[in-house]
């Protein structure tokens, strides 16, 4: 059975990526800051789809960490997915240094950090799948979330030089921009039903894009013509908008 | 976040401020921080049960938690549904101890309105197949109870409508198969006192339900098809099926898009319904073997049926009587029909003597059929009341929508006790529906 590693395990992308694995025969480890919490998952997840499915904690802020995390793990997973993230609840230009660098660590630095360990490995094995969920947040910087946005823009950067990077060892790299999306995270935003997403339809996405090797998803189509115009705008209009 | 929601009835429509949670802890911070607030697990009850101001809402909360497959006993979370539980069961030769006629309904939901499907007469209802289930107060604490320990918060909350608390975990017993299929015996009934006989005949089937026609008058008044059913064997089964004899279909249900119009459900097209209902079924018995899915969920391939009543929505009435108020039955029967307000559905069963503190089933014979909401609709309804009153019945809160506190409290005799036991749990009436302040129980 290969086995798949989800990194952001208590979120419901996360849930939902984990399920479609399962379903699919994958053993699933999930990766999480505190395992306990989602102790109910995993006997979900073993009941449900016959499979074995082990916590593991991961912080992402603890870079230190990282190697000795992804080197324990038995047996070494043939997917990764990185679906951490987070995003501040009030108006970013008002948070502390430290509530920007949570920013910055989860959404970027932290994922920088453990998928270079991962991605040496599966160069060396020559096979592996990396995921990132990334966003469309990180096409343009926007006055409402731009920490955000670029810390997601550097995270995809990442990921496309990363596939670049990998594609001789015949490792593959995903990069998602699911849109909205409803999870807990949006639960108090009244989202657009047809530029909404269910987690469930992430998870069927992130499974169809690794049998299909695809580089870039947008989980909604419509997203992919609602960013091209988005970046079309010319900046001296731009940046008058109140987005 | 704020909304508008409705029951499956799409009556009545109220704005409700929906809060979800994943764990326990969440919850507890919901329950320690809002005002009132009624659970909602998947709102396909009818009328106003699991509507409120604030509705807490448990479909995230949806984790199985253990499954003894040996012994058949499961345990999960109150928000998954039983669609869930099927597929995870079936396949491992376990089926529900008890399915209504949707399968899109919470394990908090059948708990909460303690459900009752085909088997009731020989095996009772939901909540007899329970094993332990943990309830979080009012207060924040959580409470495990079942019919040995807390009995009285047990009683009170198989049924209870969501308030005594929330029900967290559950923790209740399968029931052993050997196929996903089931024989049937449909046989037809030229009239109602045909029927009933047909009911006591066949009493020892395990699954009994009939569709009755409720338009037709005359000689034919109460014309019907019984249903029958047992969970096959596998030498029951043809050669294909024997492959796979515990398969689960995995095709996806059928979206009724938009609000039809109610004018599409007049008297003419209940009349051709029933025709092509007949048509079918012109032979006098059919005996076949079908999946359980058609059998126990017939309407679930065309989700959001409801949906075709319109946008004022519909209500469903659904009474019981007791077994020696056939003449009641009668009765209620012929002023429907007459009135000719009522659905093409309608579902006739033979309830057993499972009886509980405040549950709807009690020995007899239940009626279930839906009436579009239009004028005169209510007062009609009203009418009914009195009369499965005069006859010692009583109606099924999960289904209603509008019947009077009075009628309530005088048809369900133990509602007094009911009511204690929610007071001594829920103090304050934090746990309370547009239905419990309806019918007076937290007010
Ligand atoms: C097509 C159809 C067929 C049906 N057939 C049958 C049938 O054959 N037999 C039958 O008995 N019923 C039947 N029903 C009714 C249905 O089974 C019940 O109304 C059931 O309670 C709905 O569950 P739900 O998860 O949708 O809950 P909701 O409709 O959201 O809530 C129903 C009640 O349960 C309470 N509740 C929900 N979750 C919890 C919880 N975790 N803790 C405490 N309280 C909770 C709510 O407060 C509310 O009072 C049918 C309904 C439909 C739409
Ligand atoms: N929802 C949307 O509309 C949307 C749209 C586009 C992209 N996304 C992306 O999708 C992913 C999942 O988001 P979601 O909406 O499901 O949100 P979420 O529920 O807030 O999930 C965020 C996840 O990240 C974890 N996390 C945060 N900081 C961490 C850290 N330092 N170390 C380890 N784990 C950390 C959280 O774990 P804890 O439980 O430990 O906090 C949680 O599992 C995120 O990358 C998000 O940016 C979401």
């Amino acid at each position: 059975m290969p086995t798949a590693l989800i990194l952001g395990a208590s979120s419901d992308i996360g849930l939902a990526i984990a399920r479609k694995f399962a379903q699919e025969g994958y053993d699933i480890q999930l990766g999480t800051r505190d395992p306990a919490a989602i102790s109910s998952t995993q006997s979900d997840l073993s009941i449900r789809f016959n499979i074995r499915c082990s916590l593991h904690q991961f912080d992402a802020d603890r870079t230190a960490s990282h190697e000795f995390f992804f080197t324990q793990l038995n047996p070494s997973p043939e997917i990764t997915v990185y679906c951490i993230g987070y995003m501040s609840q009030g108006k970013e230009m008002e948070d502390s240094w430290e509530e920007t660098e949570k920013i910055i660590s989860a959404n970027y630095t932290g994922a920088v950090s453990i998928l270079n360990i991962v991605s040496r490995k599966y160069a060396s094995q020559k096979k592996g799948t990396i995921v990132g969920i990334s966003s469309v947040a990180g096409e343009r910087g926007r006055q409402s979330n731009f920490i955000y946005g670029s810390a997601k823009a550097g995270f995809s950067t990442y990921l496309s030089g990363l596939r670049n990077w990998l594609y001789p060892f015949g490792v593959h790299v995903i990069t998602v921009k699911p849109g909205f999306v409803y999870t807990k995270m949006t639960e108090n935003l009244d989202l657009p039903s047809l530029l909404t997403a269910s987690p469930e339809e992430v998870g069927r996405a992130v499974y169809s894009a690794s049998l299909k090797k695809k580089n870039t998803v947008y989980v909604k189509a419509i997203w992919r013509w609602i960013m091209l115009i988005i970046k079309f705008v010319p900046e001296p209009v731009f940046k008058k908008l109140k987005l | 976040m704020k909304k508008r929601i409705t029951n499956w009835g799409n009556y009545p429509e109220i704005e409700s401020n929906l809060l979800s949670f994943r764990d326990e802890s969440k919850l507890r911070s919901i329950v320690s921080n809002e005002d009132s607030f009624i659970p909602r697990g998947n709102g396909r009850s009818y009328g106003d049960a699991s509507l409120a101001p604030t509705t807490i809402l448990t479909l995230h909360f949806d984790k199985i938690l253990a499954f003894d497959k040996e012994e058949g006993i499961m345990e999960c979370e109150s928000g998954i549904t039983l669609d869930q539980i099927l597929k995870v069961i079936v396949p491992q030769g376990w089926f529900l101890p008890v399915s209504p006629g949707t399968k899109f309904i919470t394990l908090g939901g059948a708990a909460a309105s303690n459900i009752h499907g085909k088997n009731h007469h020989a095996e009772g209802g939901f909540s007899k197949h329970i094993v332990d289930m943990e309830v979080l107060l009012e207060s924040g604490q959580q409470v495990r109870c079942s019919p040995v320990p807390n009995p009285d918060l047990f009683e009170a909350t198989c049924g209870g409508m969501g308030l005594t608390g929330m029900i967290t975990r559950l923790k209740f017993r399968l029931k052993k198969i050997e196929t996903s299929y089931i024989t049937q015996k449909q046989i037809k009934a030229e009239n109602l006192a045909e029927i009933l006989e047909l009911f006591d005949k066949y009493h020892d089937y395990t699954y009994s339900v009939a569709w009755i026609d409720c338009m037709k008058k005359g000689k034919n008044f109460g014309r019907s098809i019984l249903i029958l059913g047992e969970h096959a064997r596998v030498e029951e089964l043809d050669a294909g099926q024997q492959k796979e004899p515990l398969l689960i279909p995995g095709k996806k249900p059928v979206v009724f898009p938009f609000n039809l119009p109610s004018f599409v459900l007049n008297k003419f097209t209940i009349r051709a319904f029933n025709f092509v209902y007949y048509a079918k079924n012109l032979k006098k018995e059919i005996n076949n073997i079908v999946h359980y899915e058609p059998f126990f969920y017939p309407l679930d391939t065309i989700l959001h049926w409801n949906r075709g009543y319109g946008k004022k929505g519909l209500v469903q009435y659904q009474f019981v009587v007791p077994l020696h108020r056939k003449d009641g039955l009668i009765e209620i029967l012929n002023r429907i029909s007459e009135k000719g307000m009522g659905s093409f559905l309608a579902v006739l069963k033979k309830f057993g003597n499972h009886q509980s503190l405040i549950s709807f089933p009690i020995e007899g014979y239940t009626l279930a059929l839906d009436f579009p909401v239009r004028k005169g609709v209510f007062e009609f309804l009203d009418e009914l009341d009195q009369l499965v009153l005069q006859y010692e019945g009583r109606i099924y809160l999960t289904k209603d929508a509008r019947m009077k506190a009075d009628v309530f409290w005088k048809t369900y005799p133990h509602a007094d006790r009911f009511q204690e036991i929610v007071k001594q749990y829920n103090p304050g009436f934090r746990f309370r529906s547009l239905l419990s302040d309806r019918l007076l129980i937290t007010k």
